[in-house]
């Protein structure tokens, strides 16, 4: 056995990402890991590379245990990460990169130059690459460079290479290119743990499948014998509706419209939505199918480059977040930490921050206001914390997920927009925001919820939209909507 | 407030330490007309440094300060001389000062061109247009109105220290208290928080290079109606000392926090050192050293204090 995990555990912060998962990678084999986002593919994968370590369980390489994990040690071993965004120096050489990598040169001798380019021209003419190693690493293309981090596994002469989503930024013929590159290092013995979301692929790939499900391994299972069907069923549960009732809301009059709203930069292409007051709308989609991006476009960050947003009725032009705001739309980010709260202000100013002219008489922050208001969304959604004048990075994730949600609801917002509002935040955080969730589209406000998890989706939602590759490629109604469909559809795989 | 109170500590011992040497090793040093000097000496240090601290917080630096200064003195003690009343000349220095500042503040926030590089350009630009236009000469034989604001010495100098004191003031306060405070604050922690929250950014970092310059105006005028004459090549190194008095009054150079009270204590800090250097005898030439010391000791204070922060987070 080449590589194994043996009942690995972790958690952050109290949430726990891998609950005991064990897991093994042969010699000359592609196992390919999947799992919906958050399963904890990433947190295992880090786990390997030695970025984290785990709070329980073991890894053994070649049968021995590896102790006291981290990159170094991981690099020295034999294991290699290649990652969707390839970890090189855009500025140096491609030969460059490769010297880097092997860390064998002498830190005082002169760069022996001939050695470098000739090693590096070897490596890539190896895996039928036709890249120059003179080439920055800047001006190739995405496909090149992934290209380079395997040269640069082959270059340490790593056993194991872990692939995290290799193809999703490439095109059929890279990604033909790509595999048969995977199946020569194969045939080589090395062990490749390949990481994807397109499910036709794997069959195509890998050996043997290792499904992830909320930080459990449901199975390991040899690819012949499973069937697509199977696979998303494995990581999608059945465990579901249970937790959250849905309120019962009779929708109202359209609060917001999109009629085939593009955003070049972005590649959102022809987007029609309609949300109505009091309706919860489910954004569901791969990460990297342009959901975060609608919304963004939406909210003015990256105005959107064609198409009309009517907002009840009557057309806007929304340029800017402060555009949007007046407009009566409130989006809460995906990260929080960066976009959704100012770590370095208390609570106060954090929620009063979208919406200081409410607080400012002739440009005067009212604090006396500005404290009660925020004391008042305290108790009201139960921020855990010793005041509002705690600084907000203090507070737990949850904490200032309701803080950046506090802030968005003092704007009164006719639609809300909530970008994966339960990432990252345990399972009590998790049922309040969903009731007031609830509360909010009782009140009249429309929702358009963006999530990876499923549940969470199909229970909350009153109507699912599906994009994929920056189109909404269906939209469901919750009683037609299944898990097997919206992951079907999220893939691009035609219904069968 | 707490942790304000947290940075300004180093400084506080510091210039304690400084003063309570001094009574000792040289009491003279504390004679009403030396402390009256350094505070007369330092007003205009103190303002700029003020407008410095608005601008660090935002997450950028201004180092044209000192041009803008000598740009501005030199208009006020020329206009001066042509016979314009000096009711006006306040009017003029904050008029020249603003349109310099938001010269810079167009080029930062609108061309989004970093801080440094415009600044450093205009430093240039400013101090040798000034050198074109005077050929380095003083401006001299400035009429007796300019002088102490035609209010003689005593008053003029009370005038200097009470409005250098209220305008400090004033910007502690609206920097708490006024809702553009809080958006400095807000952009300079996270610009891209802010501009979602609704900030107009843009608008923020242009006003706020605007009020440095508005502020280095103020201070050049309370400084040259200290003189006879206006030299060409005033305000030089000031923006180092300003920078330098905000770094070490304990507002990290990274944004989005800033020290008012600190600052002003790096201000007589900093300022007190050379007068202090000539009552204990020691060679004046040390004082630019020291204040290097003194500079270099904050820095590194705040690079210990991130460094337990951020080691604290990773234990946690």
């Amino acid at each position: 056995m080449l590589l194994e995990a043996n009942g690995i555990q972790k958690s952050y912060d109290g949430v726990k990402a891998l609950t005991s998962v064990s897991l093994d990678l042969r010699a000359g084999e592609v196992h390919a890991l999947i799992g919906e986002n958050g399963a904890g593919k990433s947190t295992l994968i880090k786990v390997f590379t030695g970025a984290v370590q785990p709070d329980g369980g073991e890894i053994r390489l070649h049968g021995d245990r590896v102790d006291n994990n981290n990159p170094a040690r991981a690099h020295r071993l034999g294991i290699s990460a290649i990652y969707q965004q390839p970890a090189l120096f855009p500025h140096l050489s491609v030969a460059e990169n490769i010297a880097i990598a092997t860390g064998d040169e002498k830190l005082w001798r002169r760069v022996d130059w001939p050695t470098r380019v000739a090693r590096a021209e070897h490596l890539l003419q190896h895996i039928g690459a036709t890249i120059s190693p003179d080439a920055l690493v800047s001006s190739l293309s995405m496909v090149e460079r992934q290209l380079v981090e395997i040269a640069k596994a082959l270059a340490v002469e790593a056993s194991v290479l872990i692939m995290d989503e290799p193809t999703a930024s490439l095109g059929q013929q890279d990604t033909r290119n790509l595999f048969r590159i995977v199946r020569e290092l194969r045939a080589r013995g090395k062990g490749i743990l390949y990481i994807s979301h397109r499910l036709e692929e794997l069959f195509e790939i890998a050996d043997r499948v290792t499904v992830l499900r909320d930080g459990n391994n449901v199975g390991t299972r040899q690819i012949r014998e499973v069937t697509p069907e199977e696979l998303i069923r494995m990581m999608v549960g059945r465990e579901l509706e249970t937790l959250y009732p849905k309120l019962d809301v009779p929708p109202g009059e359209v609060a917001l419209e999109l009629r085939g709203v593009c955003c070049e930069p972005f590649e959102i292409r022809n987007v029609n939505l309609a949300i109505r007051h009091g309706e919860i709308v489910g954004l569901a989609g791969l990460v990297g199918s342009g959901r975060t991006q609608l919304a963004e476009a939406l909210f003015g960050l990256t105005p959107i480059s064609q198409g009309n947003i009517y907002i009840e009725g009557k057309g806007v032009q929304i340029r800017s977040p402060r555009d949007a705001l007046q407009a009566g739309l409130a989006y809460v980010p995906e990260d929080r930490r960066h976009h959704g709260v100012i770590l370095e202000m208390p609570i106060s100013s954090n929620v009063t921050l979208a919406s200081l002219n409410h607080f400012a008489k002739h440009g005067m922050l009212q604090r006396r206001a500005e404290r009660s208001v925020a004391q008042w969304w305290k108790d009201r959604l139960r921020f855990n914390a010793p005041s509002v004048e705690t600084l907000t990075k203090n507070l737990s994730g949850g904490n200032q997920q309701k803080v950046a949600l506090a802030r968005w609801l003092i704007t009164q917002p006719k639609i809300l927009i909530l970008d994966e509002p339960t990432q990252g935040i345990d399972v009590h955080a998790k049922s309040e925001i969903y009731h007031l969730m609830g509360t909010l589209a009782e009140k009249g406000v429309a929702i358009l919820l963006i999530s990876s998890e499923m549940s969470e989706i199909l229970t909350l939602s009153d109507r699912i939209a599906v994009m994929a590759k920056g189109e909404i490629v269906s939209t469901l109604g919750q009683k037609d909507a299944n898990p097997d469909e919206i992951l079907r559809l999220a893939l691009g795989r035609k219904v069968s | 407030m707490k942790q304000q109170l947290q940075t300004t500590w180093p400084a506080l011992i510091a210039l304690g330490a400084l003063y309570i040497y001094l009574a000792f090793a040289a009491p003279g040093f504390y004679s009403a007309a030396n402390l009256r000097d350094i505070a007369l000496a330092n007003a205009a240090l103190l303002l700029v440094a003020t407008g410095m601290i608005l601008v660090i917080v935002l997450g950028q630096i201004d180092i044209s300060v000192g041009a803008l200064f000598a740009v501005c003195s030199v208009t006020c003690g020329t206009l001066a001389k042509m016979g314009l009343p000096m009711i006006l000349l306040p009017l003029i220095a904050v008029a020249a000062g603003t349109a310099l500042g938001a010269f810079n503040g167009a080029l930062v926030s609108f061309v989004k061109a970093p801080s440094i590089v415009v600044t450093l350009a205009t430093m240039v630009a400013w101090r040798e247009a000034l050198r074109l236009v005077t050929n380095g000469a003083w401006i001299e034989g400035l009429p007796t109105t300019f002088q102490w604001f035609g209010f003689g010495q005593q008053i003029g100098e009370a005038i200097i220290i009470i409005l250098t004191l209220l305008v400090f003031g004033a910007l502690w306060w609206s920097s708490r208290n006024l809702s553009a405070g809080r958006a400095i604050y807000a952009t300079g922690s996270d610009p891209e928080a802010a501009r979602l929250a609704g900030i107009p950014t843009d608008q923020v970092a242009f006003w706020v290079f605007a009020v440095m310059g508005a502020l280095t105006g103020i201070g050049a005028l309370l400084n040259a109606v200290r003189f006879s004459d206006v030299p060409a090549n005033s305000g030089m190194n000031l923006e180092l000392k300003a920078i330098a008095a905000v770094v070490v009054g304990g507002t990290p150079i990274t944004g989005g926090c800033g020290n008012f009270l600190g600052t002003l204590i790096g201000v007589i800090l900093l300022g007190s050192i050379g007068p202090a250097l000539i009552f204990l005898g020691v060679n004046p030439f040390w004082e630019k050293a020291i204040q290097g010391g003194i500079i270099l000791t904050a820095v590194l204070l705040e690079a210990i204090g991130t460094w337990r922060g951020r080691r604290a987070v990773e234990l946690a």
